[in-house]
């Protein structure tokens, strides 16, 4: 296991943040760790590489106790923060030179890994101006950028394409595949369910500080939800009239007017809601991550009576 | 906890890289700060004044201007900048997911905030010797006192700003502190001549008191038993203050 965290937990004052969490992530893959704001998320990542320490519990990465090898697993290792960090009034060019020197790169080794993360995340043409002059999509490059300049083995990356633009995330996305692709593993949050069912090959639902399922995001959905979902939307009485006893959803998600229905087979529901009122909107679709998600961790949903 | 050189050069560098895009436009005023000083307090008050402490009025003053130079170049860097890094540019943040750990940080910046005070006091040193105040060679000793200046304040700042739950704070830090030891500690006058005896040991407390002893001593060209004593206090005051910053910057850095 590249790493390996058991009964791992953090209390800050009197708020638990991560809970007796157990998560193993094997070599090679993209493993997301999928939560609600607030969930742990960040607080575990930073137990990952070590700025914050549990309260209790081991973790172990690169089969190193973090505890004792704290400086040679972060030299392996790279994060992709949250949010930026950048001298602004510096360029990549600059940005990437001294970050590296963080890693104790020196000339012409440094040089040489600038050139190749400018290149692998095509930053040529924004290299050497100012970073603050930089639109969002770019600075996210530099970002990433920064955090593959010691070439890690495991790539850490926060929320990495929160704010930003499709044609940035599906790039972003690519950048990923490959780096994974090359050997590297990545660990990734997300609360964007499509990033993590397009991206990753394993996920953990964590919820409030707990590890809900895990698993690969279509098993995930398979082992809990129907493959086929409906939405509709109908007042709880026209619901009845419409499932009329007939029609079994395995289960069932109201929010306000809109039910989103479970189904093996969408068909006849589909064929009953189109006779009864041919104009009510209807979608249909195959039922995704977000589902589960909502399963696992929402309160709203219930089993069909 | 550990610290390891190269890192901490790192951290420097970093500093280094950001000071070397504008310091051309910074270094201006340290040349100008202490001609200004000299012309009119130097020259101006000093007409009136036919000597002070055994030497010529300008004499006296020009090392001690020295020394506060240091301490603003040093001072300057652990307040409002440190400050800045580490809330807004999260820029420790960044470093703490390389090999870096908080030790390399605190040191790094502490050796920045000394390089300062080294540019700053240089200048106004470079200043002062052109205007003939400096007894050359000998005057050069001022020169290790720099960097001493700046450990001395580069640790009592830190230790301030790694505590301020806001940036506001500074100006408590300025006007009650910094601004009171410029007109305090034997800068314009000698204070122990002014305190009744019962009150000399105030004097003893004022960190600036002791560089600018030591300062005016280099100047002179004497040594005596007393510079032990200054060099004993800028040094222990110093290393707890460090230790002291190194538990906050620990705790601010990690959780």
């Amino acid at each position: 296991m590249i790493v390996r965290l058991r009964s791992v937990s953090k209390i800050f004052g009197s708020r638990i943040a991560v809970n007796a969490l157990d998560l193993d992530v094997p070599p090679g893959l993209c493993f997301g760790i999928l939560g609600p704001n607030g969930a742990g998320k960040t607080t575990t990542l930073r137990m990952v590489y070590g700025v914050t320490r549990p309260t209790a519990g081991s973790i172990e990465v690169f089969g190193l106790d973090l505890k004792k090898h704290l400086r040679a697993v972060r030299s392996r290792l790279g994060v992709t923060l949250q949010q930026n960090v950048f001298i602004e009034a510096l360029t990549p060019i600059e940005n990437l030179r001294v970050f590296g020197r963080y890693h104790l790169l020196r000339e012409p080794e440094l040089s040489r890994r600038i050139d190749e993360v400018i290149e692998f995340l095509e930053l040529g043409s924004h290299a050497n101006m100012p970073v603050r002059q930089l639109s969002g999509g770019f600075q996210r490059r530099l970002a990433i950028a920064l955090s593959l300049m010691n070439r890690p083995e495991l790539l850490i990356m926060d929320e990495p394409t929160t704010g930003l633009d499709p044609a940035v995330r599906l790039a972003l996305w690519s950048r990923i595949r490959e780096l994974r692709a090359h050997g590297a593993t990545v660990l990734l949050t997300t609360h964007y369910m499509d990033e993590a069912q397009r991206l990753c090959d394993r996920v953990a639902i964590v919820s409030d500080g707990r590890v809900v399922d895990e698993g690969a995001p279509g098993d995930l959905i398979a082992a809990h939800l129907a493959p086929e979902a409906v939405e509709v939307d109908c007042t709880p009485e026209e619901e009845s009239a419409l499932l009329d006893g007939t029609i079994r959803a395995a289960r069932r998600l109201r929010v306000g007017r809109r039910v989103t229905f479970y189904l093996s087979d969408a068909a006849p529901l589909v064929e009953r809601v189109r006779a009864a009122d041919h104009r009510r909107p209807l979608v249909v679709r195959p039922t995704n991550l977000e589902d589960v998600f909502l399963a696992l961790t929402g309160t709203s949903l219930e089993a069909a009576a | 906890m550990s610290l390891s050189l190269p890192h901490a050069l790192a951290v420097w560098r970093r500093d280094a890289a950001m000071y070397r895009r504008t310091w051309k436009l910074n270094i201006l005023p340290n040349f100008f700060e202490p001609v200004f000083y000299l012309l009119s307090i130097g020259l101006g008050v000093g007409a009136y004044i036919n000597e002070m402490g055994g030497t010529p009025y300008l004499v006296f003053l020009a090392p001690a201007l020295v020394c506060v130079a240091a301490m603003n170049g040093a001072s300057y860097e652990v307040t409002y900048n440190i400050y800045v890094r580490l809330t807004f540019e999260k820029a420790y943040d960044a470093m703490l997911t390389t090999p870096i750990e908080p030790d390399d940080v605190l040191a790094g910046e502490v050796l920045w905030a000394v390089t300062r005070a080294l540019i700053y006091g240089g200048c106004f040193f470079i200043v002062v010797a052109a205007a003939g105040l400096a007894p050359l060679p000998g005057g050069l000793w001022i020169l290790p006192l720099l960097p001493l200046t700046g450990l001395l304040f580069a640790t009592i700042g830190l230790v301030f700003s790694l505590r301020i739950p806001n940036i506001d704070l500074f100006s408590f830090y300025y006007t009650l502190f910094l601004t009171p030891l410029f007109l305090f500690s034997d800068v314009f006058f000698p204070l122990r001549e002014r305190l009744p005896a019962h009150w000399l040991w105030v004097a003893e407390v004022l960190p600036l008191l002791h560089p600018v002893r030591l300062a005016r001593r280099a100047f002179q060209g004497e040594f005596s038993p007393v510079m032990l004593w200054d060099l004993t206090y800028i040094l222990a005051v110093s290393a707890v203050l460090l230790l002291w910053a190194r538990r906050d910057m620990d705790r601010r850095l990690t959780s």
